[in-house]
């Protein structure tokens, strides 16, 4: 069954604009249609100038990251039928906005790089694989999941605050290899998060635990690595 | 390296953030409520060198109808502050009570209530029994 939908977007370029301004939208929809279905059906039949990024369409590759109707989701993941017929599609908040929809990411990636988000082990490369027991991969399995969309890093008011947050995200990577039992460098990526950019940042908010496509436990992980400074143990 | 743009955070209030941001957001506003307090509390303390008598004189102020309220405030402030820290606090050293972290911003609820309401009406009272 067909629905109508009234879609708002915020619209910013900076070439034309003074400042951002919203377009609205009417169109049909099916329930079972993704917010990137509408997007791309505005894109191609109303407004070829309207900017936004994707690229898998499933959910994977986490390009197409934005606020709908308020919260942090991705446009390939959520529902119309969930939404209702009155759609706010907006860029995520605290990272600067390129165009329309489109953030510039580089913040959000240098952070991601600055807690080594790479195994580190210095023993000689064994002949087989480095063998992992069920239950110690267990321990960082949730966090494998991310997939670096920032719907969690742009959802933490002590990231809008203040870029210089590591983020959620980040600690979410650093929770992967920290609590791996093949890694070396937890030492050093904990010292890089008792920073004052580090986790004590996090207020216990719970925002990028709800953004979170993926579901990962988001601020329990970032709470196992506060106790992993503070005991000093992982 | 400063935010993206001036105003995030304002910006942020749009958010629709759960239960954890409106309390975190309570708990800074409750914060600053009871610094303001601290503020006005050495002040009047600082008048007691003015004398005991032009000390109590002033006192009628805390005990006007508006005093009372905004003592009531001042209470909700604290003790929201207090009860929401400590929710925090178990939060943060059990991280693994995450999944039950809606239920217990309504517990803590409760609690506040269960201990603001009796006071609050120990507090307003004498505006309305003229004591
Ligand atoms: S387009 Fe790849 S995650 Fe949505």
């Amino acid at each position: 069954m067909t629905m109508r939908v009234h879609v708002k977007v915020r619209r910013f370029d900076p070439d034309t604009d003074q400042s951002p301004w919203w377009s609205e939208h009417d169109l049909d929809a099916e329930p079972s249609d993704r917010v990137l279905d509408v997007l791309n059906k505005i894109k191609w039949e109303q407004d070829g100038k309207l900017a936004y990024r994707r690229s898998c369409a499933h959910g994977i590759c986490g390009s197409d990251a934005m606020r709908i109707n308020g919260m942090n989701y991705l446009a390939c993941k959520v529902l119309v039928k969930d939404l209702g017929s009155n759609i706010t599609v907006e860029p995520l908040l605290g990272l600067p906005v390129i165009k329309d929809l489109i953030v510039d990411m580089e913040l959000f990636f240098e952070h991601y790089r600055s807690i080594m988000p790479y195994l580190v082990n210095n023993d000689p490369v064994p002949t087989k694989e480095r063998l992992q027991s069920p239950e110690e991969h267990e321990r960082y399995d949730d966090t494998t999941k991310c997939i670096l969309c920032a719907a969690c890093t742009t959802s933490c008011p002590s990231f809008w605050a203040t870029g210089d947050y590591l983020g959620p995200s980040a600690i979410v990577q650093a929770h992967r290899f920290i609590f791996d039992s093949r890694d070396q460098a937890a030492a050093d990526r904990l010292d890089i998060l008792n920073q004052s950019s580090g986790v004590w940042r996090c207020r216990t908010i719970y925002n990028c635990t709800s953004a979170c496509p993926k579901e990962i436990k988001v601020t329990k992980a970032i709470g196992e690595v506060k106790k992993a400074l503070l005991f000093n143990r992982f | 390296m400063a935010a993206a743009s001036d105003g995030t955070l304002l910006q942020g209030l749009r958010y629709k953030g759960r239960e954890g941001q409106w309390s975190w957001l309570l708990h800074r506003v409750a914060g600053l409520g009871v610094l303001l307090f601290l503020v006005l509390h050495i002040f009047d303390i600082f008048l007691i060198g003015f004398g005991r008598t032009t000390f109590e004189e002033l006192l009628f102020l805390y005990h006007s109808p508006l005093g009372r309220l905004f003592e009531v405030f001042l209470i909700f402030a604290v003790l929201f502050h207090a009860v929401n820290g400590l929710r925090i606090i178990i939060l943060d050293f059990w991280p693994g009570l995450m999944e039950h972290q809606q239920r217990l911003v309504w517990v803590e609820v409760v609690v506040f209530l269960i201990i603001f309401l009796p006071v609050a009406v120990i507090t307003l009272s004498p505006i309305f029994t003229g004591a």
